[in-house]
Formats: structure tokens, sequence, C-alpha cells
């Protein structure tokens, strides 16, 4: 099946369509002006959504493994160590992200400025938090105040049941009810479909690649003159320095598509929870038109958030390098789920 | 020789996938009642919640008694009220009694700047969303063990022991708009 990458959000169409299925962004032709009038998405529910968001995140995970598998293939043979390579970077590639797979969290709240927040101090977060459990069965995760005017929200933690969620005072103060119920179900919608697990096992590959590219094409060099008569003929030597280029890159596209998709899914969790799409696109309207930055936030947190704090981003906010799906896209899928 | 040892293999396998069929309809039957379970907990919150509303409401409603008589004669009767359709019939009712008293709030300035109605009154919204969730939650339990009672070969099971469809909790039908209890 013919599948056709959209040049504004990355989305993978599946039929040869003219514009994206996505973002609705036309997909070939810049010219002819302004495009036209979408039209309607489709009526979707959040189950296939689910489905969907859940079959592609791991149809880009297995891209991932052939990647990672083809980079120590190769850096294995250029260095000469073979197989091995492929273990080394791996085990150097998981120091990292499980360190950060288990104290992530306490750094993330940390660095964020963000405050445990007790019962009786925000009844309505308490409140809609624990609503929110009854409807998903999951443990009450710890809740975090963050004192900043811009709305924003983002969970972590590596299981449900060591979750924990941070708001913005600027989230309890600008949104109503419904528009709270609806963020805050969307982040444990990451809690459920256990994304902090996820985005490990996406670090641990990123940092493989990074790793075996860079270490493959060293020893090549350092190794070169005496191995010149070797098997390793100028192919090789060719592909060990395109990977060496190019993978690295290609693991942060694979990186930030999966993130990309697992956004959409929690939105589309947040729905079976609350069965109420309105709350949480309004709630998304109201975030992104919020002229307010968040001071807390950076490139390195910028992920977590429900809307990407980063407000710098400008043009190429749909660009293949961004964590988040277009806003106005959510919304659409959220419309269409009404 | 070779035939017998196949023939034990083929009943263990038989009999284990029996014990797991049965156990996992045990362990279903028992997340659906620990679900309703949930529910009760929910509408004693609310049922509880009840006299405090009244007794800061009271003095402000002179002409309105009415009204108030009505929300604490629904939560008598929700008290009363036995099996999944009574209750779902008694909860019906009190939802709506305590819709119109919040309609009847609306009307009265100085009760709506009051500090405790409005903490009440996020109280109350907060309990009318957690009974919605945990019916919904109870609801999609009993979907699913239902389910399993009536696939194949489940079913066989199901019946031999005995295992009975449960009953969802119906939502009345005056009860199907949204709860309205923003007084903002």
């Amino acid at each position: 099946m013919p599948r056709v990458a959209c040049p504004t959000c990355g989305y993978h169409n599946s039929a040869p369509a003219a514009v994206c299925e996505l973002c609705r962004s036309p997909l070939r032709g810049e010219g002819s002006g302004a495009p036209a009038a979408p039209p309607p998405r489709a009526r979707r529910d959040f189950y296939s959504e689910q489905v969907a968001n859940s079959r592609d995140s791991w149809v880009l995970m297995a891209a991932f493994v052939v990647l990672v598998v083809a980079v120590a293939w190769v850096a294995g043979e250029a260095s000469g160590l073979g197989p091995a390579g492929l273990l080394f970077g791996v085990a150097f590639g998981s120091i990292g992200s499980l360190l950060a797979y288990y104290a992530g969290d306490r750094m993330v709240l940390a660095a964020s400025g963000a405050v445990e927040a007790a019962p009786g101090r925000e009844p309505v977060l308490h409140n809609i938090v624990e609503e929110l459990c009854l409807a998903s069965g999951l443990p009450k995760p710890r809740l975090h105040v963050i004192e900043a005017v811009a709305p924003n929200a983002f969970a972590t933690g590596r299981s449900p049941a060591h979750a924990s969620v941070a708001v913005t005072r600027g989230l309890l103060q600008k949104l109503s009810r419904d528009e709270l119920q609806g963020v805050l179900a969307h982040e444990l919608g990451h809690v459920r479909n256990l994304d902090m697990r996820f985005a490990t096992l996406v670090g641990i590959l990123v940092g493989t690649v990074a790793l075996l590219s860079d270490w493959g094409w060293r020893s090549r060099r350092f190794r070169g003159a005496r191995r010149s008569s070797g098997r390793a003929g100028g192919g090789l030597v060719l592909l060990a320095l395109l990977l060496a280029i190019f993978a690295p890159l290609a693991s942060r596209l694979i990186q930030m598509a999966i993130s990309r998709r697992r956004e959409l899914l929690a939105d589309a969790s947040a729905v079976e929870l609350t069965r109420n799409p309105g709350g949480l696109a309004a709630a998304l309207r109201r975030i992104a038109a919020d002229p307010a930055g968040l001071e807390v936030a950076n490139r390195a947190t910028q992920h977590l958030y429900i809307v990407n704090p980063v407000k710098a981003f400008g043009m190429d906010s749909g660009a293949l390098f961004s964590t988040h799906p277009p806003i106005e896209a959510r919304i659409r899928i959220l419309e269409s789920m009404m | 020789m070779a035939a017998l040892i196949i023939l034990l293999v083929l009943l263990a396998v038989f009999a284990l996938s029996l014990v797991g069929i049965y156990n996992g309809l045990v362990t279903l039957r028992n997340q659906v009642r620990n679900a309703w379970q949930q529910i009760g907990v929910q509408l004693k919150r609310r049922h509880d919640l009840i006299p405090n509303l009244v007794e800061v409401v009271k003095d402000y409603m002179g002409y309105e008694q009415e009204t108030l008589e009505k929300v604490i004669r629904a939560r008598n009767q929700a008290l009363s009220a036995t099996g999944v359709q009574g209750t779902a019939a008694a909860e019906g009712a009190l939802t709506g009694a305590l819709r119109s008293l919040f309609a009847v709030v609306e009307a009265y300035p100085q009760l709506k700047a009051n500090e405790n109605v409005a903490r009440l009154q996020e109280e109350l919204t907060s309990t009318e969303n957690r009974i919605a969730f945990s019916r919904q939650f109870y609801n999609d339990m009993v979907m699913r063990y239902n389910t399993r009672l009536q696939v194949f070969p489940s079913n066989l099971i199901a019946s031999f022991f005995g295992f009975k469809d449960e009953a969802y909790f119906e939502i009345p039908a005056a009860e199907q708009e949204p709860v309205k209890v923003d007084l903002r």
C-alpha cells in the first residue's frame, strides 16, 4: 500500500489522498494558493482512534529496531568487533535511559518547580482526578502545582502506581471544570498507556543509535590504516559514513513521530474516560491561544506537556521534528468524535 | 505407549483450559461486583451531602419549601431502594430533584455568593461525576462479563456452572440530559 508522508505534520497517509488525513494540508503541489476548505473528517470513535494510534506507534517501534540492528551491524563490521558492537551499544544506551526511568519523575518535577498539592488546598483538582480514577480504574496519582500563569500540564512516573501529574496555576484558574477534566483525562491517558515506559524504550534506542554511529565511525578511522587490506571494502566505508551521518537524524525523526502518536493516543483515551471530546477540544484551544509563556519548560521537557510550551517554534510547529501534532489537527480529531 | 502419552497430554491441556476459563469467569464476576460496590460508595457520598446542603439552603429559601422537601423525600426513597433496577430508578429521581433545587438556587443572589453553598456545589458536582463514572465503569465491566458468558467456548462452562448475566445500570430517561449544577 503506498504511503504518503505529509510535509506539514509528518503523518503517513495510507491512501493516495490529495490532503493529509491528519492535518488536512495538501500533500502534493504547493501552488493554487490556499488549500480548499477541508472536507469534514469521517466520524471516528475513541476506540478505533486508540487502535490506530497504538498500531502506528508499534510500527514505528519496529522500524526503529531495524534501524538499530542495521547501524549496529555496520558499526560492528567497520570497527572489527562484529556482533559484540550491538551489545556494547545497547548497554551504553540503556544506562542513561534507565536512570531517567527510575529518577526522571523527581528530576522533571523539581526542574519544573512543581510543588505537591495537599487535598485541602486544591479541592477541585483532587476531586476531578479522583472522578477520573473511578472512570479508569487507575490508582490516584500524586498531584503537583506549578506556580506559573501559562496554562499547561504534564504527567510523569514509571508506572501507574508511581505516577505524578503536574498542572500550572494558570490551568486551574483559566479553564472551566469540563476543560480541566479533559486535560487531566489526557494526562491519565498517558499514565494508563504507559507512555513513560514507551518513551524510555525509545530513548534507549535513540541513545544506542547515536553511540553506535559515533563509535563505529571513530573505530573505522583508528583502524583504517591497519585493516585496509581486510574484508572491509570501500562500499562498507561509504555505508558507515552515510549511517554515521544519517542514522542519528533518522532516529530523532522516528522518536518525534512516536511522540506525536502517543499524544493522539492520550487524546483518544481522554475521550474514552470522559465521553466528552468537547471539554478537551475547548481546553486545547484555550491553552494554545494563551499568550503567556512557561519559563520552567525547556527543550528537554517540552515533549511532556499537553501542549508544547516552547512557543518559539513559529513556522515549524508542524515540522517533522515537533513533539506534538498540530493543535488544529488534534482539535479536528476530537471534534470528529463528538 | 506413544498414543497413551499423547492422549494424556491432550487431556491435561483440556483440563487446564477448563480451569483457566472457569477462573477467568470468577475473576470477572468479582470485578463486576466490586464495580457495583463502588457505585454504592459514591451514592452514599451523595446521600450524606444532602442534609448539609438542605441545612445551608433552607434559611434563604422561605418560599421554596416544596423543592427542598422533594429533595429530602427523594433521598429517603433512594436510601431504602434495593436491587440494580430499583436503585437506578430512585437515584434518577434524586438527581432530578437536585437539579431543580439548583435551578432555584440560581434565582437567589445571596445564596450564590455564599461560600458554603459554593463548596457544597463543587462537592455535589464532583459526586455527580463520580456516580456517572463509576456507573460507566460498572457497565463496561458488565459488558465484558456478559460477553464472556455468551461467546464460545466459555458459554458452555458458564451455563454448566450456572453463571448468570449481570444487569446494566440503566439511565432513567429523565436523567439523560447532563446535570447542570453550575452556579458560576
